[in-house]
């Protein structure tokens, strides 16, 4: 037995053991998160010091009255999160199947070019009750025939989805590029401008006076949709299946294939109603940035919030939250607006990073120092 | 001839929790021998020869090389003392050519050559008389290519002491011929070598001496020239254990499922089922039992329809309206809609039966979650049965909405288990469904599987333990390689029977003529 | 002409061969690094603060720290960047996708911010310029000039062209003929095989990606200092760090065949402009051929499944020995 002691200090064991734990309780993983954004918040007003020298408390002050300090500005922040959100909720499917659709800012953005090809091409030539519908419609398929085409050779071939998905993102944008070309007003602007500026044809009317009010009904529909489709039908159970092992899915007699097509399928048409929001419902017109980065913002969304699209609510206002406040301290401090991006992601590090602390503890070993005796 | 221990192991144990997987363990090979250890699944082979080849460490015990006392830690200790082990599954980089392979992970100060590494692959397989294109891809090999980069990468680094891991259960009988002839010009080369199996006359025809695990003791060892066939058999299976298991009498039998000459390969076109025929009937247990990997798998998962089978029928006898439908290459839900009741509980329970990160209730759902016309879940149904199954089956589990894989190995089961029955099959199929359970739990299986059978369900088992299989089943089926080497009487079989069919292969016999 | 086109290929390709080269390395080692854009961003941005700021303290740049702090200040900059992309996704065994994007937002924030506002942060304002500095980046050999076709399509780049092929050159060699790098691409696809040989798969991991993304930090540095001459524009950079990505795949994960891809990447980028009667309307089009190509490459090569030409196969997976 004495020998055998002996024996294991010689063993080179390490100094730590990384260990997967049994799940946390909701509230303490919460908290793990919600502790990791604090510190990342703490590291951001570091950095805003060393930029520009102000008060951080100020600084976070005049962020959040750049988010809500008017009615206008609490719109404007609503219609943005109703953004993000609704893209989040379209590769959330996808993600759940473990299809990593990152192609999401493609496939928005062919859905508002097709959008925006209606408001020039039918505008004023139908009345809008026909011609929104119209538009939607396309959008919708747009967005599913930019999601199927991955998930075609997916099935078949068994091509690498996030490569393809992302490839597919610049020629959608080019595709946009090459429109502008033919619809740019005034020409040689290489800018389409308002499309149907006087006449209004082919955008979201206003309810109540408000014009994103439309948006943001339609995105939270959506979110509950969304909620209710993962959670209580038989397609999201399927993807549920299906993501979590095909070989049970196969057992069960699950066509995972034909699985697969059909959540890209929803991935790609809701990244279309996200187009069509953007075009008809926001902005009124089309050029490459139309989506402007979403589509990959959102894809960390959907992360962050654990497929959940009520989490993704909050984790949506996060980034939105960042954004519009870094843009304030930018116009207030005359600054670039690329500091949001740069909190953001300092933020995202941090929660990214917590995610270990949730998943899995550290053990360090406690014998180590008898073992050195 | 004054013989020297290359390896010599003391009082080995090792336990994994409350496992033990060996106890108190001596074992010596000498050099220029090969060393047969001949056991059941489960015996611990497996984890006697980790621990010489530092994968594991024991607990207790000595292991000493060339009469010094070493300390094994990893596989760096091992390879330090030249010891080598090829696995069951073998470690390879598939775009790697067989050189690649063979220097991958050696640093010596030498400058990377791959060409002299090529020579010198060259020059062992010639040594040793293997076929081997060093510059052959893996992924373009055969299995017993791949096993011989294995052996050359084990001998490039100079071992001595050899120790493969059923290394012919991939093998062809050709290619287990040609393997045997290596290893002897390797031990006539003064090498040890240790060789884990179950196939008798591969210890009887190859070894030198052979030691037998039973339950991760050593029985015994004996030279091979003074034992036979039925002395190793015994040795290995041990006498037969009463375990009271009740069984009652098939009332009613009729022909239920009728599998006629089924055939199935793998990608490389080596058989796994070969030609097999049998009949499941009505209230009664069909056993199946053979060394693992014999085909237990593939033969259910072709009835289950998830296997491609190359020829055969499998033919379903319905009992409520008498017709016959084959069943052969039907997905499993042509199979369902075809009102085939059949259940099966696989062997990867959280990688196929269940889903590891659901519920208990969602768990329940797999199998019913598509009725209805709504597209709705239906979750009333799934949780009262979830409940049920809670209760009846005794599952320790906060509640039903608990994720399985939170569950321990026995109350996972249950979970399974009770899913498939509740499901009323007319046909259920249960592999190993009692393996790394306690005993209680393992009754309660038994008794679930019983109750079916009296319920008239034709219930077939695949299992490992020999003392189960002749006390709850009916008849046994065993496969060997694919095929069957035999169908006995439960009632009437002896454990030395079943044991001498699990290991036998028409096929060596035929070709060594 | 032709050889005008084929140098203004090369000078359009290099940034993306810098890229590509550098991912890669990384690809090989199993990680999907989605972060290179902002990487090759942060490369630029930090070369051109260290050349902003030295310029900025001393009254007489020397022309050797003109060159040496710039790139090492790209060089680290790019590196951090990948070091935390490595501690995130090898241990804190994060999700490689979503940590890459959010590399990318934060590595293009920073460099937008501080090519922006830099000079403001020093209280000058006005566009940030290094052009001493990037002077000497751009200087050719002498006697291009002097050789007429040959001299143009060959000699007349500065020393960071002939440093992306030499590296790309040497990742070839490095993975193709040396022990380390026999290593390296058995960590990307078998990471399982690699740990058992007794590879240190988190060591390989952590270089290549590190190594890779001080790598394509430098097509960033070049684009700057060389290609737009030491000026800053926000957004300048564009989609060349994607088109990098597109190139790994394009080139089937081997340097060598990212030289060439370079330059066909940067002449359909070009050619536009070369071909008569053509509009805005082809140049979209031209634009959108890299990833067409790109893309017919990925399914032609998934449809044949020759196994030399697919992604490492484990390629965006996480490797935890316990969790086998």
């Amino acid at each position: 037995m004495m020998k055998n002691n002996e024996t294991h200090t010689h063993v080179h064991e390490p100094i730590f053991q990384v260990v997967k734990r049994d799940d946390l309780i909701w509230y303490k993983s919460w908290a793990v998160r919600l502790i990791a954004i604090v510190i990342a918040l703490i590291i951001c007003a570091f950095v805003i010091v060393l930029l520009t020298g102000y008060d951080p408390i100020k600084v976070y002050s005049s962020m959040i009255s750049g988010t809500f300090g008017t009615s206008r500005k609490v719109w404007n922040t609503l219609q943005r999160l109703a953004m993000l959100l609704c893209i989040s909720l379209a590769v959330t499917p996808a993600f759940k199947m473990k299809f990593w659709n990152i192609g999401a800012e493609g496939q928005s953005l062919i859905g508002g070019l097709a959008s925006a090809a209606l408001m020039i091409y039918l505008g004023n030539k139908l009345p809008n009750i026909l011609l929104i519908p119209i538009m939607a419609a396309a959008s919708i398929f747009a967005g599913m025939i930019w999601g199927l085409i991955p998930a075609i050779f997916k099935a078949k071939f068994n091509t690498n989805e996030t490569l393809f998905t992302l490839m597919m993102n610049y020629v959608a944008t080019q595709l946009v590029s090459f429109c502008i070309v033919f619809w740019e007003n005034p020409k040689n602007s290489n800018n389409v401008g308002i499309i149907n500026q006087s006449t209004m044809s082919g955008w979201f009317p206003s309810i109540f006076g408000q014009k994103y009010l439309l948006n943001i009904i339609i995105v939270a529909l959506l979110t509950i949709a969304m909620y209710v489709y993962l959670k209580y039908s038989k397609h999201g159970y399927e993807i549920s299946v299906v993501g979590e092992s095909q070989n049970t899915a196969r057992y069960i007699g699950i066509n995972v294939k034909k699985v697969i097509l059909r959540t890209m399928a929803l991935s790609g048409a809701l990244c279309g109603v996200a187009g069509l929001l953007l075009v008809s419902g926001t902005n009124h017109t089309i050029n490459t940035s139309t989506v402007g980065g979403m589509g990959f913002t959102a894809i960390m969304v959907s992360w962050l919030a654990k497929f959940n699209p009520f989490i993704m609510v909050l984790a949506s206002f996060l980034i939105v939250f960042l954004e519009r406040g870094a843009g304030e301290i930018a116009t207030a401090f005359q600054l670039n607006e690329s500091v949001s991006d740069i909190l953001t992601g300092i933020i995202l590090f941090f929660i990214i990073g917590s995610e270990f602390f949730v998943r899995y503890k550290i053990h360090f070993r406690a014998n180590i120092k008898e073992g050195v005796k | 001839m004054e013989k020297t221990a290359a390896i010599e192991l003391k009082n080995i144990s090792k336990s994994f929790g409350s496992v033990v997987a060996n106890k108190d363990v001596c074992l010596t090979v000498y050099k220029g021998e090969i060393l047969s250890v001949l056991g059941e699944n489960g015996s611990g082979k497996t984890t006697l020869m980790n621990m010489i080849s530092g994968i594991y460490f024991p607990d207790e015990g000595q292991i000493f090389v060339n009469g010094e006392e070493v300390v094994i830690a990893s596989p760096k200790d091992a390879f330090k003392y030249k010891i080598g082990m090829i696995h069951q599954h073998f470690k390879l980089v598939d775009i790697f050519t067989a050189a690649e392979n063979i220097i991958l992970g050696l640093e010596d100060e030498k400058k990377y050559d791959i060409k002299s590494a090529a020579k010198k692959v060259k020059e062992i397989g010639e040594k040793y008389g293997f076929a081997i294109d060093p510059m052959k891809k893996v992924y373009e090999m055969s299995v017993s290519e791949k096993q011989t980069v294995e052996i050359i990468r084990v001998l490039y680094r100079g071992a001595d002491i050899l120790i493969l891991d059923e290394p012919t259960a991939v093998l062809t009988p050709q290619e287990t011929k040609k393997l045997f002839n290596i290893l002897r010009r390797m031990r006539d080369d003064g090498k040890a070598i240790i060789i884990i199996t179950h196939k008798l006359h591969e210890v009887l025809s190859l070894s030198d001496r052979v030691s037998v695990l039973r339950k991760g003791e050593c029985i015994g060892t004996v030279n091979t020239a003074e034992t036979n066939e039925n002395q190793l058999t015994e040795m290995m299976v041990g006498k037969k254990i009463s375990l009271n298991i009740k069984r009652s009498e098939p009332k009613n039998s009729v022909d239920r499922l009728k599998v006629e000459h089924i055939n199935c390969i793998n990608r490389e076109g080596v058989p796994l089922l070969n030609d097999i025929s049998f009949t499941a009937r009505s209230g009664e247990i069909l056993g199946i039992a053979g060394i693992a990997g014999s085909g237990q798998r593939e033969l259910l998962e072709s009835i289950a329809g998830l296997q491609h089978l190359t020829s055969g029928r499998i033919v379903y006898e319905n009992p409520k309206t008498g017709e016959t439908e084959n069943l052969r290459d039907k997905t499993p839900l042509e199979i369902r809609e075809l009102g085939v009741r059949l259940s099966f509980v696989p062997e990867d329970r959280l990688g196929m039966g269940l889903v590891g990160n659901m519920d208990i209730v969602d768990n329940m759902m797999l199998r019913s979650y598509r009725k209805g016309k709504s597209i709705f879940l239906e979750r009333k149904a799934p949780k009262d049965l979830a409940e049920e199954i809670i209760k009846q089956l005794e599952v320790v589990t906060p509640n039903a909405n608990t994720p399985v894989r939170r569950l321990s190995g026995g109350n996972v089961q249950k979970v399974l288990v009770g899913r498939e029955i509740a499901a009323s099959p007319s046909v259920l199929m249960a592999a190993y469904p009692v393996r790394g359970l306690d005993i209680n739990s393992s009754y309660t299986i038994y008794n679930l599987l019983n109750q079916q059978k009296e319920n008239g369900v034709a219930v077939i088992y695949v299992g490992e333990d020999l003392d189960v299989l002749l006390e709850l089943c009916d008849r046994i089926m065993v496969l060997s390689g694919g095929k069957i080497s035999g169908i006995v009487d439960a009632r009437k079989a002896t454990k030395e029977q079943i044991g001498l069919l699990m290991t036998k292969s028409r096929e060596v016999e035929h070709d060594e003529e | 002409m032709f050889a005008t086109i084929i140098n203004k290929a090369i000078v359009q390709g290099i940034p993306l061969l810098f890229g590509s080269t550098g991912e890669i390395l990384t690809e090989k080692s199993g990680n999907l690094n989605l972060g290179i854009p902002g990487i090759m961003y942060m490369g630029g941005s930090a070369g051109i603060i260290g050349a902003y700021i030295y310029e900025q303290s001393v009254e007489v740049p020397h022309p050797a720290l003109c060159i040496i702090i710039p790139l090492l200040a790209a060089i680290i900059g790019s590196a951090l960047l990948a070091l935390i992309y490595s501690f995130l996704t090898i241990s804190l065994r994060a999700n490689q996708n979503v940590t890459g994007l959010a590399l990318t937002t934060f590595g293009v924030g920073f460099g937008d911010f501080f090519g922006g506002s830099l000079t403001k942060i020093f209280g000058e304002g006005g566009n940030i310029s290094v052009k001493t500095t990037a002077d000497y980046f751009k200087t050719t050999l002498p006697f291009a000039d002097d050789l007429g076709a040959i001299g143009t399509i060959f000699f007349s780049y500065g020393f960071l062209v002939y440093a992306a092929i030499i590296i790309a050159l040497i990742c070839a060699w490095f993975l193709k003929r040396t022990r380390a790098g026999l290593h390296l691409r058995a960590v990307g696809e078998n990471p399982a095989t690699a740990d058992a040989a007794g590879i240190n798969v988190t060591k390989y991991k952590y270089l290549a990606t590190v190594i890779g993304g001080a790598i394509a930090g430098l097509g960033g540095f070049y684009f700057i200092m060389d290609y737009t001459g030491g000026s800053w524009t926000n957004g300048g950079f564009g989609d060349r760090g994607w088109l990098a990505i597109a190139l790994v795949i394009f080139a089937l994960w081997k340097p060598n065949i990212g030289i060439i891809g370079s330059i066909i990447f940067g002449g359909l980028y070009i050619a536009y402009a070369y071909i008569p009667g053509l509009g805005r309307a082809a140049l979209a089009i031209f634009n959108m051929l890299p990833y067409v190509v790109t893309i017919i490459v990925l399914i032609l090569t998934s449809a044949r499944n020759k196994k030399e030409n697919q992604p490492p196969e484990a390629l965006g997976l996480p490797y935890f020995r316990e969790e086998r």
